[in-house]
């Protein structure tokens, strides 16, 4: 028993860092149909800029601002300088150019920073608290918390806000959302801020139990993207159930198969939900007709 | 001050001019249409009006600002909206979603406001509400506003766009074939509609094919063959005019070089 529940601690604090990569996914793929892949480089870049600043003297909370923020403009850059200047061009034109500037941030963080291994302090230290027979890092409670509260805050700003509403109008139809006076581009900046700087906010909060280092990026992203997929594309409430799912059962398949199965168990789920509910586990229609 | 002025519009497709050099006016409350032949340049002009397109050469000012291949989202807040030919609706939207979405400019308010649920932001949202709804009963679309966009039938769908850009009180209006698809009944709806908005100031520039609608209709009447304007003036006048009658009656040469 207390078993069973040390694996769902751990798949709940790796879920959540899938969750939040997912919920990343959401945002951008909400205003513009792109799956954007450079996702998980965000998330090294949160881990690796605060390590760097931390490293360098600046205290931690003040260090994990800066890379939230940098992040962010580094996601606005990317929209900006590879995005729109292809506006026009078809979706997988666009998730091809996301890949591109995946491998350029990999190849730039490997230049600027180094290829070591880097981690910095838990937030509130290393004592592990001892539930039902099971231990939990307090950094996990971290991870968690972040996801649930990024998930509220995205949830009412796509159901509850104007420009939110926006983002959602100008997924649905780009000339229409024009033509009643939003400004597209406007929406896809915003979409890349927020995106880069939860992004980052997932490396934050992870580093501690996970590391980081110049190549962490792609399995993040690519375990975020079965996340946000199982859960249905599109859709908040499905990137966070479905980033926590795939934790859970990563962590399951660890414990009671074998760890070297876990990485393949997620990608297995992720192909049985392409070929039976291809939609997802919420579909992508309830969001869209927020 | 001329409320919509075009200058020498013109605008080249691989080296053939799609439209060249058409200049006309549209006064507050006028319905001015633009007609001609199919293929004869008269949505690419609309096009280039609503800054879809970027136009070669000339000049679009509105109310005395110069407002050439603006992006669209900023010609609707300048008070010019459009509907389209081939529509652009919100198709995963209901009815309702799609008209309150021409509401998008009046409703803003602050993102913290929305956010926290406060009551001004209920109240601009109620506003909407209502006024959308308003806007549909004009339309005859009241009893659809539950309905996904994407399950009405064409006609429906016509209207629907025309609610949503009354919605934003617009000062001139581009309506690109506003009654094709329409029934003889939706059409003379449609036709009284027009009259009614034009009589309350907004101008009218309308792109239509049933030409019993527009000789109805129209104040001004601006004839297009081949991308040049080729008559302009009063119903009557223009549908005496010769070279007009020619160009839709079609010469040789004017057959195929249509499309």
């Amino acid at each position: 028993m207390s078993e069973l529940l040390q694996f769902l601690f751990s798949g709940l604090t790796v879920g959540a860092v899938y969750a939040l990569v997912a919920l990343g996914f959401t945002i951008i793929y909400n205003a513009s149909d792109v799956v954007n892949f450079a996702q998980g480089e965000f998330v090294m870049l949160g881990g690796m800029i605060t390590w760097f600043a931390h490293a360098a003297g600046l205290p931690l909370p003040l260090a994990a601002l800066i890379a939230i923020v940098a992040t962010a403009a580094l996601g606005v850059a990317i929209n900006k300088l590879a995005i729109e200047p292809a506006r026009g061009a078809p979706v997988v034109s666009l998730i091809i150019i996301t890949i591109g500037a995946s491998v350029f941030l990999q190849g730039a963080a490997q230049l600027v920073f180094d290829k070591q291994i880097h981690s910095f302090p838990a937030f509130s230290g290393d004592t592990p608290l001892r539930i039902g027979g099971a231990t939990i890092q307090p950094q996990s409670l971290w991870v968690i918390g972040g996801a649930l509260l990024v998930f509220v805050g995205l949830w009412l700003f796509f159901t509850r806000t104007l420009l939110g509403r926006a983002v959602l109008a100008t997924s649905n139809n780009r000339l229409a959302a024009q033509l009643v006076g939003i400004n597209t581009n406007f929406v896809m900046t915003l979409s890349f801020a927020l995106s880069a700087g939860i992004g980052a906010l997932a490396g934050v909060l992870a580093t501690p139990i996970t590391l980081t280092a110049y190549n962490v990026g792609i399995g993040f992203a690519l375990k975020g993207f079965a996340g946000a997929m199982l859960g249905g594309m599109g859709n908040p409430k499905g990137a966070l159930a479905g980033g926590f799912l795939i934790g859970l059962i990563e962590a399951l398949t660890a414990g009671y198969l074998s760890s070297t199965y876990k990485e393949a168990a997620a990608f297995v789920v992720i192909l049985l939900v392409l070929f039976f509910m291809p939609q997802g586990l919420f579909g992508r229609k309830s969001t869209e007709r927020v | 001050m001329t409320l919509l002025s075009v200058e020498g519009l013109g605008i080249a497709f691989g080296g053939i001019k799609a439209v060249h050099d058409v200049s006309f006016k549209v006064e507050p409350g006028e319905i001015v249409s633009v007609i001609g032949p199919n293929g004869a340049g008269k949505t690419t002009l609309f096009n280039m009006i609503s800054g879809v397109y970027q136009p070669g050469s000339g000049r679009v000012v509105l109310e005395g600002e110069d407002v050439t291949g603006m992006a669209p989202f900023r010609l609707a807040q300048r008070g010019m909206s459009r509907t389209f030919q081939n529509l652009q609706i919100f198709q995963n939207m209901t009815v309702l979603e799609n008209a309150i979405s021409g509401f998008h400019l009046q409703e803003k308010g602050p993102v913290l406001a929305d956010l926290l649920h406060l009551p001004s932001s209920r109240r601009r949202a109620r506003a909407a509400d209502a006024g959308a709804r308003k806007l549909l009963a004009r339309v005859g679309l009241e009893r659809a506003a539950d309905r996904e966009a994407g399950n009405l039938s064409y006609g429906s769908l016509k209207r629907l766009e025309i609610a949503r850009a009354l919605a934003m009180k617009p000062k001139v209006l581009l309506l690109d074939e506003p009654a094709a698809g329409c029934n003889a009944v939706e059409t003379e709806e449609i036709d009284h509609l027009i009259a009614e908005v034009a009589a309350s100031g907004t101008a009218i520039l309308l792109v239509e094919h049933d030409m019993k609608m527009v000789m109805r209709i129209s104040s001004h009447i601006v004839v297009l063959d081949h991308g040049e304007k080729i008559a302009e003036g009063a119903p009557a006048e223009v549908s005496r005019n010769p070279a007009v009658i020619a160009a839709y009656l079609g010469t040789e040469e004017g057959a195929d070089a249509d499309g």
